[in-house]
């Protein structure tokens, strides 16, 4: 490595954390109802939205009543997405003149978009209309991130209320989420995108002359507002197939600079924020410590794997699948930030990393998408494991377990477990059968431990929610369209319900003080504890499944076999 | 303390004995399935059991498989041994109690008549009478008489305890004896569910329950064995695979059934799972060993968890009598006039109060007891109207008559008023104001008024002597996070003295059982947990109140009615170790919890190689995967038979460990979560790598794979 790209993640890591407060404090405000710099604009545009739609902003939800606005209102998003692809030929805005998109692969979209993974099983520019992208996927870019940050501020409201009944209303803090945070960060990085040379246009594809007398199809369309969001709501749907390694789609190192740590941004500004919600900015640094401590981790390991000397290739450092404006480091980089943040973006194809840093990405997946995380979700994500946590550990100082004062008990414990079980069990089951049917193998493009990665991969990123894939897979068939759906679906919402209803179990808790006898979890000593249980609940969960995929890999490459 | 020595040892031959008979009896399926990971042992043991069987008749015989079946039966059996061995102890306890409830003949009051009739028969509200030599029949309350009481048969104390009617000794308990004298008593529980009933159904553990962190627990654990039975269970098909992927033939295989359930065995928490229900036994032995009965194991946790200690100042943080310090006389009075009266007044005063004035008298002015009978002095004993007590002397030999009275200001003031001397009642006043100021209550002490013949002698300070080493007690309590309230029936001074003097974090004086309710829920309201310990009957409501309730055996039976612990030693100070040992029952839990789970590293190592050790070899036996073998075992089969005997075997070793509970020392939560996560989670990492390692040398040498 050189120094010029220490320096690079230096300047990274030292932007994130001196944005983190920053953007954490002004979220505070606005999901506390406060007064910011926005308000006067903002404000009347959202009375006016509670007002059309019938919400009274003050009225407060029980925890069912949240899971049910919820689920409704993503039921909704779906519906439309997903007729809208398949209607896209006799809607506007379509100069490419591109059919309606098939009913398995509409529905696996539609289901991707929702759930804030942005699996893509189309090609953008291929596939989709420019107004199918602008007022179906980037809408649902907004509100999936949003939805994520609702389920986040109830559980927070859970966890410092006391004996209450209620967790907030689902249609406020969505208001709120989109209007005062999303649209303002979206629009100030379109912007500057916009400076560094994202396309921002209506124009069809332009069909150029090359040199050599061919012809090359070059991909236009209103790329720039979807590319903010889709870094800023860690959705991560590129608008080109080729997603951020397209150079109309990400121009310039600043253009890459500016979306890698968009990328991080709001997940880690949230534990900021979190920590002033519940009242202890120290309880918002330890998560984000905790977080740090698993980004920096695989982040060393996936550089030293790619730095390393690879024996079949005869190099260090190799080059291929990576995108030569940017070079290994930056590519191991946003590798290693859209995994652990769920955001499923790539400048460099996961495909070709190394066997160990294709591991670490598809671990940082695995874990359950809490290094960082999406936005909302990652936060949330990590408290199930903060949960955990305070309940194995905190026993062991004589007293039942409890967190922020309030006691985990057998309810919290089962919602918590079902949380983290769900995922796992869609990307160990899902990639199991997909072993071993030809509907799933058929679309293998590797062979050897490396086509199993390949599965476990695309299962992994539908399960958490992340939505980068692999490549070399082939998606779009009925059989990964229709399983990854379904595993969208489960790693979505099988993780949000149970996390509700624990805000809902939480809120209606006494709150113990803190006393000398109580379990810190606003210490060192918590950091490690919980980077602990991370690593070893999702280790011992896919440890095999990895050994047979890139661990043996990897050995196998060192022994100069390759398949 | 003696109590112990009389409980059984940790392994007591006949305990074990028992144990090991019901570690089969407890191999029915309704019995297993109560413990979900302890089940899946077992399901997984019939499934090998079944291959096993299965290849013996097809004439196949696979030392390998025999001995992993071997194995996993062990597994299942040394949990239900650790069940057996936590129970047991307490069944022996059970036992000798039962053979105190022999069949015992009630004399019962029908209409005046007496008629003997069955213990079993007795009614609430039947009335008995009880003479020497007689077992009380049932549970209930003295109406009429005193008498001593043997109660060993419970308390497993010898000194007979005195019963009598009225104030806060009246409770009664069946299978005690009346040594002495004769009481009436009124029957309040039916038989069979007398105290005696229910403490034997509590150290037999006959209507255990889960606890609601047990509960907790069990959860969590079924949920990782969900997990690792989805990973087991997903392995198949990778390994199908891989194998195709590299090229091999189906037969080569090394993914047999009782491989896979050896895996599963090996990963799900079994160790913490197998004793799970021997810790919460044990907890509650514990406390039995301690001379307390608790109604739950839900008390027993709950105790870990108290913030607040209400502690009674008599007994438990002073030595429970006050004791005479100082003469402060009057002006003009000397104080060899005032100790001597003081003395005389004392002679027939037999309480530890009345007596140690005599003895600061005879210390500070070598004045001896005289013989009352030999002055014709009539003692006038303390009486709850009058609150002083004294000595009329009448006039002999050339002396004038004297009267002698001691008592609180208060007392002394009503009783000068009385005797129409008001004069002396400013100028007492006054006296005490320029005697002491408020220097007496301030110290802690109370003052005792003395006057001879209406006219004010002076003051003798009486102070309460707080308890060596409870300052320590409390300090070790604070660094655990539990705040001290002493309550006293003192004034406000008086108690800031003392809880200064015994360094309680704060105090309620002039205490009313009101106040004491009071007082616990306003600390309930703000999400604190409390424990107290009373005896009387208006204890009760407070003792209902409080989260951990502790009523003392001496108490009155609607105070053991409303707690959830009785204390049959009645010793105020057991409230401490009552905490002591809930917190180290949830201690325990958390730590073997820990140490289940970090174990499974080094059971991934030991197993995951083995498994896969030929896949994708390109040249030669091993494949890459075999370099995951950083242990070095010697053959795939010898490393999961070694992962499978070391599951087992740990279940075992960690009984005592399990029985005892872990080391315990009243620190800070952040020293004590250090000390267990350095022990128990990176010691839970570290000793199954060498626990493995030692056991595969020895399956090697004894050539059993």
């Amino acid at each position: 490595m050189h120094l010029h790209e220490v320096v690079q993640i230096v300047l990274y890591l030292f932007f994130l954390l001196a944005l983190t407060p920053v953007l954490g404090l002004f979220m505070a405000k606005v999901f506390n109802g406060g007064h910011t710099w926005l308000t006067p604009l903002l404000r009347p545009l959202e009375k006016a939205i509670y007002r059309l739609a019938g919400i009274d902003e003050n009225t407060e939800m029980r925890w069912s009543t949240y899971v049910w606005a919820l689920l409704i209102f993503n039921f909704i998003g779906f519906v439309v997405v997903f007729v809208m692809q398949m209607i896209q030929d006799k809607l506007p805005l379509n100069p490419q003149k591109l059919p309606g998109v098939s009913m398995v692969l509409a529905f696996n979209t539609a289901v991707s978009f929702m759930t804030n993974t942005n699996w893509q099983s189309y090609a953008g520019e291929t596939s989709l209309s420019y107004f199918t992208q602008m007022l179906g996927l980037t809408v649902q870019n907004f509100l999936s991130a949003a939805t994520g940050v609702a389920v986040l501020l109830a559980l927070t409201r859970g966890l410092t209320r006391r004996s209450l009944q209620t967790i907030g209303n689902f249609w406020v803090d969505l208001v709120r989420t989109t209007l005062y945070v999303l649209l303002p960060l979206a629009f100030i990085l379109a912007i500057l995108l916009l400076g560094q040379g994202v396309v921002q246009t209506f124009s069809p594809s332009l069909h150029i002359q090359t040199l050599e007398s061919h012809t090359q199809i070059i991909p236009l369309g209103p790329a720039a507002s979807q590319i903010a969001i889709k870094q800023m709501g860690t959705n991560g749907g590129g608008f080109f197939n080729a997603n951020s390694s397209y150079p109309l789609e990400n121009p310039t190192p600043l253009s890459n600079f500016f979306q890698m740590l968009s990328l991080l941004l709001i997940p880690a500004a949230l534990t900021y924020t979190y920590g002033i919600m519940v009242n202890s900015r120290r309880q918002g640094w330890v998560i984000f410590a905790a977080m740090m401590v698993l980004f920096l981790m695989g982040l060393m390991v996936s550089l030293w794997a790619e730095y390393g000397y690879n024996p079949v290739t005869g190099i260090a450092g190799s080059m291929e699948g990576k995108e030569v404006r940017f070079g290994v480091t930056n590519s191991v980089l946003w590798a290693t930030a859209t995994t652990a943040a769920s955001n499923g973006s790539v400048n460099a194809m996961h495909d070709s990393l190394s066997p160990l840093a294709g591991l670490v990405a598809m671990f940082n997946i695995m874990l359950g998408e809490v290094i960082f995380g999406g936005v909302g979700a990652g936060l949330y994500g990590m408290l199930i494991f903060v949960i955990i946590t305070v309940f194995i550990a905190g026993l062991m100082v004589g007293r039942t377990p409890e967190y922020l004062g309030k006691k985990i008990e057998a309810f919290e414990v089962k919602m918590s477990m079902l949380a983290v079980i769900a995922p796992s069990l869609v990307i160990l089951v899902f990639s199991a059968i997909a072993c071993v049917t030809d509907a799933g193998l058929s679309s293998l493009g590797n062979k050897g431990p490396h086509g199993l990665s390949e599965i476990l991969y695309a299962f992994s990123s539908a399960g958490g929610n992340n939505g980068s894939a692999f490549a070399g897979l082939n998606a779009n068939t009925t059989f990964y369209n229709i399983m990854l759906g379904i595993a969208m679906l489960i790693g979505r919402f099988a993780v949000i319900v149970p996390v509700l209803a624990i805000a809902g179990s939480m809120a209606n808790k006494k709150n113990a003080p803190f006393s000398a006898g109580t379990f810190q979890t606003d210490n060192a000593t918590f950091v490690v504890l919980l980077v602990a249980i991370v690593i070893i609940v999702g280790g011992l969960t896919f440890f095999p499944a990895l050994s047979l995929g890139p661990i043996v890999e990897h050995l196998l490459m060192l022994a100069g076999h390759v398949f | 303390m003696d109590s112990i020595k009389k409980s059984p040892k940790l392994f007591d031959q006949a305990i074990i004995l028992r144990a090991l008979v019901d570690t089969f009896v407890k191999l029915d399926p309704r019995w297993q399935i109560k413990n979900p990971v302890m089940f899946v042992v077992f399901l997984g043991a019939i499934l090998t059991t079944a291959t096993v069987i299965h290849e013996l008749t097809g004439g196949k015989s696979d030392m390998f498989n025999i001995q992993i079946t071997f194995w996993l039966w062990l597994t299942a059996l040394f949990a239900n041994f650790a069940e057996a061995v936590a129970e047991g102890r307490g069944k022996a306890q059970a036992e000798s109690l039962r053979k105190m409830r022999t069949k015992t003949v009630a004399r019962r009051f029908v209409n005046g008549q007496e008629e003997k009739i069955s213990a079993t028969e007795l009614k609430v509200g039947d009335i008995v009478v009880c003479e020497a030599n007689d077992v009380i029949p049932g549970d209930g309350e003295v109406i009429e008489g005193i008498a001593s009481v043997d109660e060993s048969a419970i308390t497993g104390e010898s000194a007979p305890v005195i019963r009598e009617s009225g104030g806060d000794r009246n409770a009664v308990t069946s299978g005690t004896r009346v040594l002495s004298d004769k009481i009436i008593i009124r029957i309040t529980s039916e038989p069979g569910n007398t105290f005696l009933d229910r403490m034997i159904a509590l150290v037999e553990g006959a209507k255990r329950r889960k606890t609601p962190n047990e509960v907790a627990l069990t959860i969590l654990l079924g949920a990782l064995t969900i997990i690792f039975l989805l990973v087991v269970v997903s392995l198949l098909p990778f390994d199908i695979y891989s194998e195709k992927a590299a090229g091999m033939m189906k037969s080569h295989s090394s993914l047999t059934l009782p491989v896979l359930v050896a895996l599963l065995v090996c990963l799900a928490p079994t160790t913490i799972g197998g004793l799970l229900s021997a810790i919460g036994i044990s907890g509650m032995d514990r406390l039995i060993r301690h001379n307390v009965l608790a109604v739950s194991g839900r008390a027993v946790e709950a105790a870990g968890d108290i913030d607040v200690l209400l502690l009674d100042k008599t007994g438990t943080i002073t030595l429970g009598n006050r004791m005479a310090m100082e003469f402060v006389p009057a002006p003009e009075v000397t104080e060899e006039r005032l100790a001597d009266a003081a003395q005389l007044a004392s002679l027939a005063d037999e309480t530890p109060e009345g007596r140690s004035i005599v003895v600061l008298a005879k210390r500070d002015f070598g004045l001896r007891g005289r013989n009352i009978k030999e002055l014709g002095a009539r003692f006038v004993p303390f009486s709850a109207q009058t609150q002083m007590s004294g000595v009329d002397i009448p006039a002999m030999d050339g002396r004038s008559a004297r009267s002698i009275r001691k008592g609180s200001l208060e007392a002394i003031r009503a009783y000068l008023i009385a005797n129409g001397a008001e004069n002396q009642v400013s100028s007492m006043s006054m006296h005490v104001t320029q005697m002491i100021g408020t220097d007496i209550a301030w110290s802690g002490g109370t003052p005792l008024v003395v006057i001879e013949n209406l006219e004010i002698l002076g003051l003798i300070q009486l102070k309460d002597v707080v308890k060596g080493g409870i300052k320590e007690r409390f300090e070790q309590l604070r660094a655990m996070g539990i705040r001290t309230v002493m309550i006293t029936g003192d004034n406000q001074l008086t108690a800031a003295s003392i809880a200064a003097e015994a360094g309680v974090d704060d105090f309620i004086a002039q205490a009313t059982p009101e106040t004491k309710l009071q007082r616990i829920r306003e600390e309930q309201a703000q999400g604190r947990l409390i424990a107290m310990i009373g005896d009387g009957t208006n204890d009760a409501p407070a003792l209902a109140q409080a989260d951990v309730g502790v009523a003392m055996n001496t108490g009155t039976q609607a105070a053991r009615e409303a707690g959830n612990m009785v204390d049959l030693d009645s010793n105020p100070t057991k409230l401490i170790e009552i905490v002591e040992i809930g917190k180290q029952l949830l201690m325990t839990r958390g730590a073997l919890t820990t140490f289940s789970i970090a174990n499974d590293v080094a059971k991934y190592f030991a197993i995951l190689p083995a498994l896969f050790a030929t896949l994708y070899a390109v040249s030669g036996a091993n494949g890459p995967l075999a370099a995951l073998n950083i242990m070095k075992l010697a053959s795939p089969q010898s490393a999961v038979l070694s992962a499978v005997i070391f599951n087992a075997l740990i279940i075992i070793a960690l009984i005592p460990l399990a029985l005892r509970g872990i080391a315990y020392r009243p620190r800070g939560a952040n020293a004590i979560l250090l000390r267990n996560v350095m022990i128990y989670g990176i010691g839970g990492l570290i000793v199954p790598f060498l626990g493995i390692k030692v056991i595969d040398i020895l399956v090697i040498a004894l050539k059993l794979a």
